[in-house]
């Protein structure tokens, strides 16, 4: 039975054990809350394990089915699959949410059972997202998940943390009701909410066009592409940093996935149409937002910039149309998911401590935490793109992709290596190096196990990947080219392009 | 005995029985002690169970007609019943210690609660101009005065009488759009009005001048816009158990009365209807969904919530089309979802009032997640669902209505509709973050009666549920519109 029911399973045991943790009630039984949140994130990352190792790598198609009759009046079904592409990020979601929990063991302390539940379920339904094979589930679990990250962001949040989560819900909101139009209209025109249903179906131009428009306001936002990018720093720097993870890691790439998911595949012809206004706006993302980086004061401030810049390369990998773009996309997707995670819990290590996230209130930390700042600088160094950590990988592989392209894509992405070299590192010197200018940062205590293990764990991964990518690669790859394919050819009822 | 009066009188035996219990309600209850209140209230369960049942026992999946066509049994009119028996128990259940506590115990309210009741009952199976036209104003009359009931209540006395001058006018307009009618098509039957109006009429004018009084007497009695102005004096000055009222069963009524006039009687001139109801639609999810922003009174909030949600209604009704049912059916869908979450909704409202505080003002809210998490949660899962978010039912009853719209060629409807729904979610979430963000001004504890906190669960847990399960209800709504059109 479980066979069949990996899926289900990876959505259901993290939702439910979330269910269970809010049934253990208030702060008097934090310390069973918390255990029983950590047993339930581990059976949440046990259980998408037979994922990976069962994968058949050689098949480009869905796998680990399962379906049935949800809602049959309008031909909606419960039907769950994954592909190369959804596979890794699946277990990123679920290894994340072990990394969460584990972060927020001893600095929440307030609502803990509802802290943890929060996570849970939204690792749950995000692991939905990255499975459903059907447009009305993929959107309630999409839209679902926004109900923890409101909360997680409103109740556990910083000072201006009712102006974030409601700019977070409302901005998110608005671009996936515009995709819920184009779901119903695509079920107009197949009377099916099937995705695969919607790969077949040929579609005028502009049809296409406004599909893509709908889609893209979802994902975009979600991703976020420059101009829609607004809400995230004010999101990442409010949330709690749990909250943070959870947005930089997971959240971002599920407008990635859509686009590769839903965008690109269901409107193939308009994507080759609007080619050149994504790539516009991904190299915006990419050069602009990296100088935004570079003045930002709040450490907080300038990862969520950061990752805006890196999300730029994702989409310009994808919109290149070549397999080595688009396999650098998925690699940057992943190592962006454990750099700027890590990157994130450093800022939350310093910030339990010092409850400052401004760059001028540290300076040499190096002197008082040195297995903290070695870390840190390592993550550092990948956010930068160091060759032998993962982020490096993902977007050599998108530049040489831009290159077979166009010169010009190629040359505007290589400035990230000198731009987020520069923002990152003169974060580093800023805050780990220099003089010990604040008696505060004097009395700094290093970090303590349960730190050390998380950040530990994640600096194997970021030195793992970026030395052998190739677990991912090989995941991806006939998913990849069978995408590519799929997109070679014209949905365009006349035949060509 | 003639077999045919036996006939007519079996297909209306819940509205008799109803009335008879009605008058043995007010009976009684010039006996009945101040200790002995409660067997009103006893009463008037059982008279709605007994209602319930019968209902049940005389369905049929066909349509039958009685009293020379006057009268309608067919399986909408069966359900949306039920759905009424429904939702008039769980008002009384939640609202019984509030009126209590005011004064308003006494056997003459619920008299008048069962009285409006008979005539939403009639509303929902009238199949002349005349039996609608009377249940309607056995509904408002009966309305009018539960508002009114607590007289020493100046704002309560305040909203009655808004409510009775612009009901009136409402209904002076419904009547004179009818007469209109009657005078082009010579018939006050609803499926004589529409086979004459197939055959075509002489002076279209006419018609059409009546159409337009019918669909403003209509959208007064609904609240949408520019008929809506009663709405929120009546919904803040009226007692929050008889807002609860007014708020819930008669929707169910007024979705039907709807359905028999414009659906089913009106249908050859749908063309004509259809464009009216665009505009009012249009109106109301703006004018609803902005306004609403505005408002620091819970009560008054939600009354041009309740704005808005006419307005995603109307979109239901403005995709009929008659080859296919599907705009009538999201509609029928989109009203039932919505009684349960205003009834939800005006439940938790009335649980934190209590003796001489009115739990009305947002602020109220402030952090009740600390106070109570768990009706909190009930109200967080209410107000998702009233903004549309899955997994909650509201969700799906605006995917009803956008996907019957869409159907219908309405694409740029749509597109406004979602858009509005994005402001209209910014208000929904406030309540949220009152009870989740902010902390409690008030410290009182909140203990209801038991079966409160029963039914209020159930109440909101049933939002969530549904919203996982939806199927059902849609089935349901699908079966009594495909039956009954």
């Amino acid at each position: 039975m479980f066979e069949s029911n990996i899926l289900s399973l990876s959505i259901w045991v993290p939702i439910l054990a979330g269910i269970l943790v809010l049934l253990t009630g208030g702060d008097r039984n934090a310390t069973l809350a918390r255990w029983l949140a950590l047993a339930g994130s581990i059976a949440g990352f046990v259980v998408t394990l037979p994922l990976w190792t069962r994968f058949d790598r050689a098949d480009g198609g869905f796998q680990f089915q399962e379906g049935w009759g949800w809602i049959p009046s309008f031909n909606i079904h419960y039907h769950l699959g994954v592909d190369g592409i959804a596979v890794p990020l699946i277990l990123l979601t679920s290894f994340t949410t072990v990394i969460v929990v584990l972060a927020g063991w001893e600095v929440i302390q307030k609502r803990v059972a509802q802290y943890m539940a929060a996570f849970l379920i939204m690792s749950g339904l995000m692991i939905g997202v990255f499975s459903a094979l059907d447009g009305i589930l993929f959107y309630v679990f999409w839209e679902a998940m926004l109900i923890p990250m409101f909360l997680v962001i409103g109740v556990w949040g910083g000072a201006n943390r009712v102006y974030a989560t409601i700019k977070f819900f409302l901005y998110t909101l608005l671009g996936s009701l515009l995709m819920l139009v184009a779901f119903i209209y695509l079920f107009h025109q197949t009377n099916s909410f099937e995705i695969v249903d919607y790969y077949a179906l040929p579609l005028p131009l502009t049809a296409q066009v406004l599909i893509f428009i709908a889609f893209f306001m979802a994902f975009a936002v979600k991703i976020p592409m420059w101009p829609v990018h607004t809400w995230l720093p004010d999101a990442h720097v409010e949330a709690p940093t749990g909250g943070s993870v959870v947005l930089a890691a997971i959240m971002l790439k599920l407008g990635g996935y859509g686009f590769l998911r839903y965008t690109m595949p269901i409107a193939p012809d308009a994507a080759h149409y609007l080619s050149g206004f994504m790539i516009t706006l991904s190299l915006i993302a990419v050069v602009y937002i990296a100088f935004v980086a570079l003045v930002q004061q709040d450490m907080k401030k300038l990862i969520a910039y950061s990752s805006i810049s890196h999300m730029g390369f994702v989409t310009l990998g994808m919109f290149i149309f070549n397999p080595l773009g688009m396999e650098g996309s998925m690699v940057q997707m992943i190592s962006h998911g454990f750099v700027s995670g890590a990157l994130f819990l450093c800022v939350g290590v310093l910030y339990d401590r010092m409850h400052s996230r401004q760059i001028a209130d540290y300076g040499g930390v190096v002197n008082t935490m040195p297995t903290f700042t070695a870390l840190a600088v390592l993550f550092a160094m990948a956010n930068a793109g160091l060759p032998g950590t993962s982020g490096f990988v993902g977007e050599f592989m998108v530049i040489l992709g831009a290159l077979q392209e166009n010169f010009w894509y190629a040359f505007l992405a290589a400035t990230t290596l000198i731009f987020g070299a520069a923002y990152t590192l003169w974060m580093v010197k800023r805050v780990y190096f220099g003089e010990l200018t604040n008696p505060h940062v004097a009395a700094l205590k290093d970090v303590n196990k349960r730190e050390l293990l998380i950040l530990g764990v994640l600096a194997l991964l970021v030195i793992g990947f970026g030395v052998y990518p190739q677990p991912i690669t090989e995941m991806t790859h006939a998913t990849v080219n069978q995408l590519l394919s799929h997109l070679a050819n014209s949905k365009l009822p006349g035949g060509t392009f | 005995m003639n077999s045919a009066i036996v006939s007519d009188l079996y297909a209306a035996l819940p509205e008799i029985f109803v009335l008879v219990m009605a008058m043995a309600v007010l009976l009684a209850s010039v006996f009945l002690t101040e200790r002995n209140r409660y067997v009103a209230y006893i009463l008037t369960q059982i008279t709605l169970l007994v209602a319930a049942f019968i209902t049940v026992s005389t369905h049929t999946s066909g349509v039958g007609y009685s009293f020379n066509g006057m009268f309608v049994d067919d399986p909408m009119a069966d359900v949306l019943k039920m759905m009424i028996y429904l939702a008039t128990s769980v008002m009384l259940i939640y609202s019984r210690s509030y009126i209590a506590l005011r004064g308003m115990y006494r056997g003459e309210f619920f008299a008048l609660v069962l009285f409006a009741m008979l005539g939403m009952m009639v509303m929902v199976s009238g199949h002349n101009f005349l039996t609608l036209y009377m249940g309607l104003e056995l509904l408002s009359l009966s309305l009018y005065t539960l508002v009114a009931l607590d007289r020493d209540n100046a704002r309560a006395t305040e909203a009655a009488m808004k409510y009775f001058v612009l009901g009136a006018l409402a209904s002076g307009m419904l009547l004179y759009g009818m007469s209109m009618i009657y005078g082009a098509t010579g018939s006050l039957d609803i499926s004589q009005i529409s086979s004459s109006l197939m055959n075509g009429v002489p002076d279209h004018a006419v018609l059409i001048l009546g159409l337009v009084f019918i669909v403003a007497g209509l959208a007064f009695k609904l609240g949408a816009v520019p008929f809506q102005m009663w709405v929120p004096d009546v919904y803040q000055g009226a007692p929050t158990a008889i807002t609860l009222l007014i708020g819930s069963a008669p929707k169910l009524a007024g979705f039907a009365i709807v359905i028999r006039l414009l659906v089913q009687g009106l249908e050859p001139l749908v063309i004509d209807w259809r464009g009216m109801l665009v505009l009012m639609a249009v109106l109301s999810i703006v004018i609803g969904n902005v306004t609403a922003i505005a408002q620091t009174n819970i009560k008054r909030m939600l009354a041009y919530s309740t704005i808005s949600h006419v307005g995603f209604l109307l979109l239901g009704f403005l995709s009929f089309n008659p080859l296919n049912y599907n705009g009538p059916a999201s509609a029928m869908f989109y009203i039932s979802v919505y009684v349960l979450m205003t009834l939800g909704a005006f439940g938790v409202i009335l649980l934190l009032s209590r003796k001489g505080f009115e739990a009305e003002n947002l602020d109220d809210f402030k952090g009740l997640s600390q106070r109570s998490p768990w009706y909190a949660f009930l109200m967080l899962l209410l107000m998702f669902s009233m903004a549309g978010v899955p997994p909650t039912l509201g969700f799906y009853a605006k995917f009803a209505v956008l996907q019957a719209a869409l159907q219908a060629g309405y694409v740029w409807l749509v597109v406004y509709a979602v858009l509005m729904a994005v402001i209209g979610a910014f208000y929904y979430l406030r309540v949220v973050k009152l009870m989740y963000f902010d902390e409690p001004l008030d410290h009182t504890p909140i203990a209801p009666q038991f079966d409160v906190s029963i039914v209020l669960g159930v109440n909101g847990l049933a939002v969530l549920v549904l919203g996982l399960m939806p199927q059902r209800l849609m089935e349901l709504c699908a079966y009594a519109i495909a039956h009954s059109l």
